[in-house]
């Protein structure tokens, strides 16, 4: 009876999911998934950007569920939002028009519309706190009972939601027109507008080279870690530039939808918090016509070759963009750092569409690793006979 | 599975695979790209062909999920469950009995019939990935067909080490027109795909592509004149549960005797042979 063990697979697989359950429900405190929500808002809202679903109600759940595991509750969001059939597309969102509750910018001391760290850890010290632990911290400001933020609402500067009454001034949403716009009006980043309808690639596969919506959703819904490490790559020395901050802004947008009968209305269905960031990156201008000037024949021919190597190209702003659900900064601006460098051909792995694109999905990821778990018994044994066969080993 | 559609998936998503199982059908060994949708089931772990078989099954339809050709495999038991509780269709463990068999990694024993769709999960379904890591190239090379880097590399390999050294998932041609990769089942079920009177369906669901071999598909594994396909060598393995001979076995050692022992690798085969052999 040495074999039993590659039989009975079924009740080896009830008995580890009994198992993991108790794993699961150790000790004798539940954990309520309205904490979770309101307490856990960070990983939160990591978990629906690597979900592509915005349902922090949801994302608790998944959470509770996971055992506090990010990538075993993106792949719940994910395989429950395969069932949901699309009803309607959104209208572009604008970040321009969001109700900001932080915005910042590396670029200048001073921007038109101001600068607000809103909620943030940047300049915190990372001392853990004894005092906050088990039951020592004080409820929330919220009455009790009643839920925190309001969805799609972040907590604005010092912490108050946007609808806390008791707020002084500044911590109101505001609005401002991004940096950007400034910089474009001056001429100094170039414009470009894509109207292009959007690609969705939870509905078309990638195709490479990929249009740019397609990219910068594949980053959006990229694994946080996956991206950041790339991005750091590619800031270090493995990618073509380093980029400087124009503007990080977190605040909420409405996301609204054609109204289905009344032609040129839209109705509000929700909102939703994100992060933006804008990065720039000077560059050498490649104005169309100067091209022909490049091809060092030419030059030759043009018997002044010196000088028009001497004749630098103007250098100029150019944009990488991120936008991420809810707060999550560092991957906003990984996002805009790949963005960035996808859109300038080259050698470096950042800048390589197919291997920045199709490796950081967090369910693809661990579930192609994970299923090297999976028995390879006969694979294994076709492999065997190959390596026998070249030993010339005698069975 | 209370408050789920038919099979899970939503009737949009399920046209939509079913779109390109069309479109795959008609091009016998191109990969059509799709919309692979998220399942509760591990990327990886089938879903390309968990979603086939979502989106073709109907209630009159008898399933039989295998993994490793084992019916018990902890696989194949969580595959078959899944499906069972999204649709509440029979399932079984005789290919026979099946309309519908989804595996991974194995071709049953018994030769399958017309009124048969054998589904097949496919990790990697790009034969030119060994040699040409970028998609956009490979795509090209298809449509080109520009096959001659893979030749090479078989060519090199024989030259390297005296004989091609691919073990399992070995690249097949299909209608001489498009080098397919047959999902990593043995060499020993290659020769099952050509001519096969049943419908073949790949789903490779991470990596978005479904491919298929219709019915009665000139399949060839790819070799050269003086260095033949070789399948693994069973020569001399007997089935230590039934007897069986000159089928795919897996192999165990038996610490106690320090000798190799073999069984079916195809857990349905070995069970009916076992049923209908005389008692005692």
């Amino acid at each position: 009876m040495a074999y039993v063990a590659v039989s009975g697979g079924q009740e080896a697989v009830e008995n580890a999911r009994a198992l993991m359950e108790k794993y699961r429900q150790r000790g004798s405190r539940e954990v309520d998934t309205g904490a979770l929500e309101n307490r856990m808002g960070l990983l939160i809202d990591r978990i629906m950007g690597e979900a592509g679903f915005y349902a922090p109600r949801y994302a608790a759940l998944a959470l509770k569920q996971a055992e506090g595991s990010p990538e075993e509750a993106v792949f719940l969001l994910r395989a429950y939002r395969s069932t949901l059939s699309r009803a309607h597309q959104s209208l572009p969102l604008d970040g321009a028009g969001m109700n900001i509750h932080r915005r910042i910018s590396a670029a200048f001391k001073d921007i038109p519309g101001g600068q607000f760290l809103g909620a943030t850890c940047d300049y915190t010290h990372r001392l853990l706190n004894f005092e906050s632990a088990d039951g020592e911290e004080p409820a929330g400001k919220e009455a009790a009972g009643e839920e925190a933020a309001p969805e799609g609402e972040c907590p604005g500067p010092s912490g108050q939601t946007p609808r806390d009454t008791t707020a002084d001034k500044s911590s109101q949403p505001v609005r401002a027109n991004r940096l950007s716009q400034t910089l474009k009006e001056e001429g100094l980043l170039k414009q470009e507008e894509d109207t292009q309808a959007p690609q969705d690639i939870t509905r078309q596969p990638l195709v490479f080279p990929a249009p740019r919506p397609a990219r910068l959703q594949s980053l959006a819904r990229a694994d946080t870690g996956f991206i950041s490490g790339l991005a750091y790559a590619g800031i270090r020395g493995f990618g073509p530039a380093h980029p400087t901050v124009g503007e990080l802004r977190t605040g909420t947008l409405e996301v609204r939808i054609a109204h289905p009968l009344l032609e040129g209305e839209c109705l509000v269905v929700g909102n939703i918090c994100v992060t933006e960031v804008e990065s720039f990156f000077s560059e050498e201008e490649t104005a169309p016509g100067r091209e022909e000037k490049e091809d060092p024949l030419k030059i030759l021919e043009s018997g002044q070759g010196d000088k028009a190597d001497h004749s630098a190209r103007p250098l100029s702003l150019a944009e990488g963009y991120g936008m991420v659900f809810g707060r999550n900064d560092t991957k906003a601006i990984a996002m805009s750092i790949l963005d960035y460098s996808l859109d300038h051909e080259g050698d470096s792995p950042v800048q390589n569409q197919e291997f920045v694109l199709l490796h950081g999905d967090c369910l693809e990821m661990n579930g192609f690793i994970s299923h090297l778990k999976l028995p390879h018994y006969v694979t294994f044994q076709s492999k065997l006979d190959r390596v026998r066969h070249t030993r010339g080993e005698e069975r | 599975m209370k408050n789920y559609n038919f099979a899970f998936l939503d009737e949009s998503s399920k046209r939509a695979v079913r779109r390109a199982l069309l479109k795959a059908v008609a091009i016998p060994g191109y990969q059509v790209p799709f919309g692979s949708r998220e399942l509760p089931i591990g990327r990886g772990w089938g879903t390309g062909g968990i979603q086939i078989t979502l989106s073709i099954i109907g209630k009159k339809d008898i399933l039989k999920v295998i993994d490793q050709g084992s019916d018990d495999s902890v696989n194949a038991i969580s595959i078959r469950s899944f499906v069972r509780a999204a649709t509440g269709v029979r399932t079984t463990t005789d290919s026979q009995e099946a309309t519908l068999i989804q595996t991974r990694h194995r071709i049953p024993e018994i030769p399958l019939r017309g009124d048969q769709i054998l589904v097949l999960q496919v990790p990697l379904p790009e034969p030119l990935r060994m040699v040409e890591p970028l998609e956009s190239v490979t795509k090209r090379m298809h449509a080109e067909m520009d096959y001659a880097p893979i030749w090479l590399a078989l060519y090199e390999n024989i030259v390297r080490s005296g004989d091609i050294e691919l073990g399992a998932d070995y690249p097949v041609m299909v209608e001489n027109r498009y080098i397919m990769m047959p999902s990593p089942i043995p060499r020993f079920d290659n020769p099952k795909l050509h001519k096969s009177p049943a419908l073949h369906l790949f789903g490779a669901g991470r990596e978005k592509k479904i491919y298929a071999l219709p019915p009665y598909t000139d399949v060839r594994s790819l070799c050269f004149e003086d260095y033949p396909f070789r399948v693994e060598d069973m020569s001399g393995r007997v089935c230590r549960l039934c007897g069986a001979k000159d089928v795919f076995m897996d192999e165990f050692f038996d610490p106690a005797s320090g000798k190799r022992l073999y069984q079916c690798s195809d857990s349905g085969y070995c069970e009916k042979r076992k049923e209908n052999q005389p008692r005692g």
